[in-house]
């Protein structure tokens, strides 16, 4: 697996032009507070503020262009790294940028570029209003390609589905000591059971009905404890298996404190067999169940919060979670398993259905973003010790329409069902809010929290 | 007979960034690189600096030594393609080795022209192509008292800085009118030559060298003006060629150099061609052109490899757009696409002569065209996308001459970022 790098990442809507950014660059990196020698460079232009700075390509032209072999990418780091004793001030490097991320010190006249600080950027760290972020997510990517993959190649999910990202990631960090239930639905129909008889899995993998998930996980991992084995008993289930026929084993394995851990992959219905509502299926929804025609305009329910029903069963560890924060999610998956060697721990994971929801296969992360932007979804966790808290806050949340006309299954809504939904997202929030433990630590800086509209420019 | 399923001949930018695409797409394919040179790849660039003793030449190498190990590249220096059998997909080296390729890229680079003066065959002279001819030349310049510097070129001003620098007597003699003519007009170019006669240097421009012939203490050079000069050291740098002798009996079509598709394919099948060696599109007219400058090379190199490989990301050479940058006597000069104000174009100037800073900007068509600059620092490859991508500039002409940096960076950050 190809290596990935922490980025600096610029939001223009959130930059108000103060030049802390390029006083902190100028004095870590010549000493001196003179913005003029900053390798980052904002500037103020006709559609606000902009930036120039070395973008550490993967492909730099820089790079092929400079005939004294004084730039080079550091394979570990991604910096690509300029050497001063080869460096013959021939400046052809600025020739091959096309992003004005390298040029000459305005003192010394030797060229200067952004150098991500070993890793803790001056300028990020001084920006006051989270316009400038250290993306370190692609941490993860690194550690995860390095374990095992515990899935057989070729799983058949539907194009642009994030299941099989999900599935992949989870199982590598869980690893091979574990057993694996894969209740019916999409994740054994992408192939996790496999065919003709073998295994999708390189760990034990079985298929449970929908009634029966937990308990028989349950059963399982107690008969391994007992032979004095320790592994990781999960399940990975739909929405559909976990929140209506199968809500009683859930329930009741929750109560009982079974130490698994169970990970819903929540797409709102029954996509696997053919798009029927299930109880997760949000109001005016359009299901192959809940149709929309003359009479019919989707499905007149709200949906079931199984994450909140799950917090009253006070588990050891319940927490929602998007494909569209990798981070968040993986700080949650090492807390799950963590609380799955004491106790239950529930993980409830939002997984758009590009075939179910309608709309295009690249727009799946967009679909995820839009989610939480707009409370629709609001990511949490919640242990007993530490209550419940918000871990990506939204501090200014977009209207539910900017997520419900991202798709075709709600494209038929009328005014009064958009005030509906619209009003049962801001009393999710109040009800969640008001179970939500007030945080006795200081509030997470700005470039930990997140504003609504935001998107990620490198 | 070995086998190779992509051949490389040459060592350089062209011939580097083919290895590193063909690799991207294929890890494994047979991959062999054959080079006239016996040390690891360098840049002819980087020569004026070994010359001037900024660079150690064990410092210069391009690529790590375990580098073409780890590609799995057989390296096959010291020598060069002799003979081309393109029927028979075969190359013959002089060491009389024939390989059999798949795929064969010509990368081979240009060696120094030599002016048809007569008596030069008779006098010694030095060129400065190879790093063997770097450390002949840096150990002559240490030697030398006078030296004369035929062609006004970047190779030849380069040398003749170091020359001065070592405080050799030095003549410079150019038969165009001025010096760079290739990048710079000639208001950029007296900046330039101006800053070399007030550090001692003796610049005859329009001049022709019409004989050599030696004396006890080196060389003599009579002028087509009767001046006869001495010199102890005498650099030819009257621009490159290639070398396409192993074309003799081959169908591989050539002009001034050998002729190239938009992916660097020539006319015959499993060969293509890119670099200093290659005549590919020009940017601006129709007909193809030689481009020898180092980021072209690098690019051709590319499209070349990507095509080898089958890599379907390849995308179609745009076409050369001259690009230079100059350091002379610790100032800078940058030039970006054509000179020449075409007909109905436009063209703007903003000089500063108290700080020596010179900037001409042409457009045509409300398009760039080219943007030349003297102590004058914009960023280059910005201006390049504003050419390749035909941006309307027109609109921003002012406040472009005004401040290139900033608004080059706009358009930037608006278009492409």
């Amino acid at each position: 697996m190809g290596q990935t790098y922490a980025t600096i990442a610029f939001d223009a809507a959130k930059c108000n032009g103060c030049s802390k950014c390029m006083s902190a660059c100028a004095s870590a990196k010549t000493g001196v507070d003179d913005i003029a020698r900053a390798r980052i460079q904002v500037m103020p232009t006709a559609f606000g503020f902009q930036l120039a700075m070395c973008r550490q390509c993967g492909d730099p032209k820089c790079v092929t262009v400079c005939p004294a072999g004084a730039l080079a990418k550091d394979g570990e780091s991604g910096v690509i790294a300029w050497d001063g004793d080869k460096c013959v001030d021939c400046l052809l490097c600025t020739m091959g940028c096309a992003y004005a991320g390298i040029a000459p010190d305005a003192v010394d006249g030797r060229v200067a570029k952004c150098d991500m600080c070993d890793g803790a950027p001056a300028c990020v760290s001084v920006c006051p209003t989270g316009a400038l972020r250290h993306v370190t997510s692609a941490r993860i990517y690194n550690e995860v390609g390095g374990w095992e993959d515990m899935f057989a190649p070729g799983l058949a999910g539907c194009q642009g589905c994030n299941t099989e990202l999900l599935m992949r990631h989870t199982m590598r960090r869980v690893g091979p000591d574990s057993v694996l239930a894969t209740p019916p639905g999409c994740v054994p129909g992408m192939g996790s059971v496999g065919y003709n008889g073998l295994t999708g899995t390189k760990v034990p993998v079985f298929h449970p009905l929908l009634t029966n998930t937990a308990a028989m996980l349950a059963g399982v991992k107690r008969q391994l404890k007992r032979k004095g084995r320790e592994v990781t008993a999960m399940a990975i289930a739909g929405d559909g298996g976990a929140s209506d026929v199968g809500f009683q084993s859930l329930s009741g394995a929750a109560e009982r404190g079974e130490q698994i851990l169970f990970m819903v992959v929540d797409n709102e219905g029954y996509m696997n067999t053919g798009m029927q509502r299930s109880s997760c299926t949000p109001y005016g929804a359009w299901t192959s169940t809940t149709p929309v025609g003359r009479e019919s305009k989707g499905k007149t329910q709200d949906a079931k919060n199984l994450p909140l029903l799950m917090v009253n069963h006070r588990c050891a560890y319940v927490a929602t979670a998007s494909t569209a924060f990798m981070e968040d999610l993986y700080d949650k998956l090492d807390k799950a398993i963590a609380a799955s060697k004491h106790g239950f721990a529930y993980l409830h994971v939002y997984s758009p259905c590009t075939t179910g929801w309608r709309f295009p296969t690249d727009q799946n992360m967009e679909v995820a973003r839009k989610a939480v932007e707009t409370n629709f979804v609001m990511l949490w966790e919640f242990s007993p010790g530490d209550g419940l808290h918000f871990t990506r806050p939204v501090d200014a949340p977009l209207p539910v329409t900017e997520y419900l006309k991202a798709m075709g299954r709600f494209r038929h809504l009328d005014d009064d069902q958009i005030r509906h939904i619209q009003s049962k997202v801001e009393e999710n929030r109040a009800i969640i809010e008001q179970i939500a433990t007030k945080r006795t630590e200081p509030e997470p800086p700005a470039q930990d929290r997140y504003v609504a509209g935001h998107k990620t420019t490198r | 007979m070995v086998h190779a399923q992509y051949l490389v001949v040459g060592s350089s930018h062209a011939a580097l960034e083919a290895v590193s695409a063909i690799r991207m797409h294929d890890p494994e394919g047979s991959l062999a690189l054959v080079t006239r040179d016996s040390r690891p790849p360098y840049s002819p660039t980087v020569l004026p600096y070994v010359v001037s003793g900024r660079s150690a030449p064990d410092n210069v190498f391009l690529r790590a030594a375990d580098y073409f190990a780890g590609q799995r590249v057989a390296y096959m220096a010291d020598r060069a393609l002799a003979r081309l059998d393109p029927e028979r997909n075969a190359a013959t080296l002089s060491d009389g080795v024939e390989i059999a390729y798949d795929k064969l890229l010509l990368a081979t680079g240009a060696s120094p022209a030599i002016p048809p003066i007569p008596g030069i065959e008779q006098v010694p002279y030095h060129v400065l192509r190879t790093l063997d001819d770097a450390l002949k030349l840096k150990a002559a310049v240490a030697a030398s008292r006078r030296a004369v510097v035929l062609g006004g070129g970047l190779v030849g001003m380069h040398a003749a800085e170091n020359l001065v620098k070592g405080g050799v007597e030095v003549t410079i003699v150019e038969m165009q009118p001025q010096v760079l003519g290739t990048y710079f007009d000639s208001v950029a170019a007296s900046l330039i030559e101006r800053a070399f006669i007030e550090n001692g240097a003796r610049l005859l421009t329009g001049r022709r060298v019409v004989r050599l012939s030696s004396d006890a203490d080196g060389v003599v050079v009579h002028l087509d003006d009767g001046q006869a000069i001495e010199a102890d050291l005498l650099l030819t740098a009257t621009g490159v060629k290639p070398d396409m002798g192993y074309l003799a009996g081959s169908s591989v079509a050539h002009d001034e150099g050998i002729l190239v598709d938009d992916y660097m394919r020539t006319n015959v099948a499993n060969v293509w061609a890119a670099g200093d060696c290659a005549q590919a599109r020009d940017f601006f007219g129709e007909r193809p052109v030689m481009n020898a400058i180092l980021p072209d090379a690098a690019e051709q190199g590319r499209i070349a490899g990507m095509a080898m490989a089958g890599d379907p990301g390849v995308k179609a050479y745009a076409g050369g757009v001259p690009l230079n940058t100059y350091n002379f006597f610790g100032r800078h000069a940058i030039a970006v696409g054509v000179g020449a104000t075409p007909a109905g174009g436009e063209e703007r100037v903003r000089r500063d002569d108290a700080r020596g800073s010179y900037l001409r900007v042409v457009v045509n068509d409300g398009r760039l065209q080219g943007i030349f600059g003297v102590n004058a620092f914009f960023d280059g490859g910005v201006m390049r996308q504003l050419i390749l991508r035909r941006i309307d500039i027109s609109a921003a002409l002012d406040r472009l001459v005004a401040d290139p940096l900033t608004t080059g960076r706009e358009f930037m950050s608006r278009l492409w970022k």
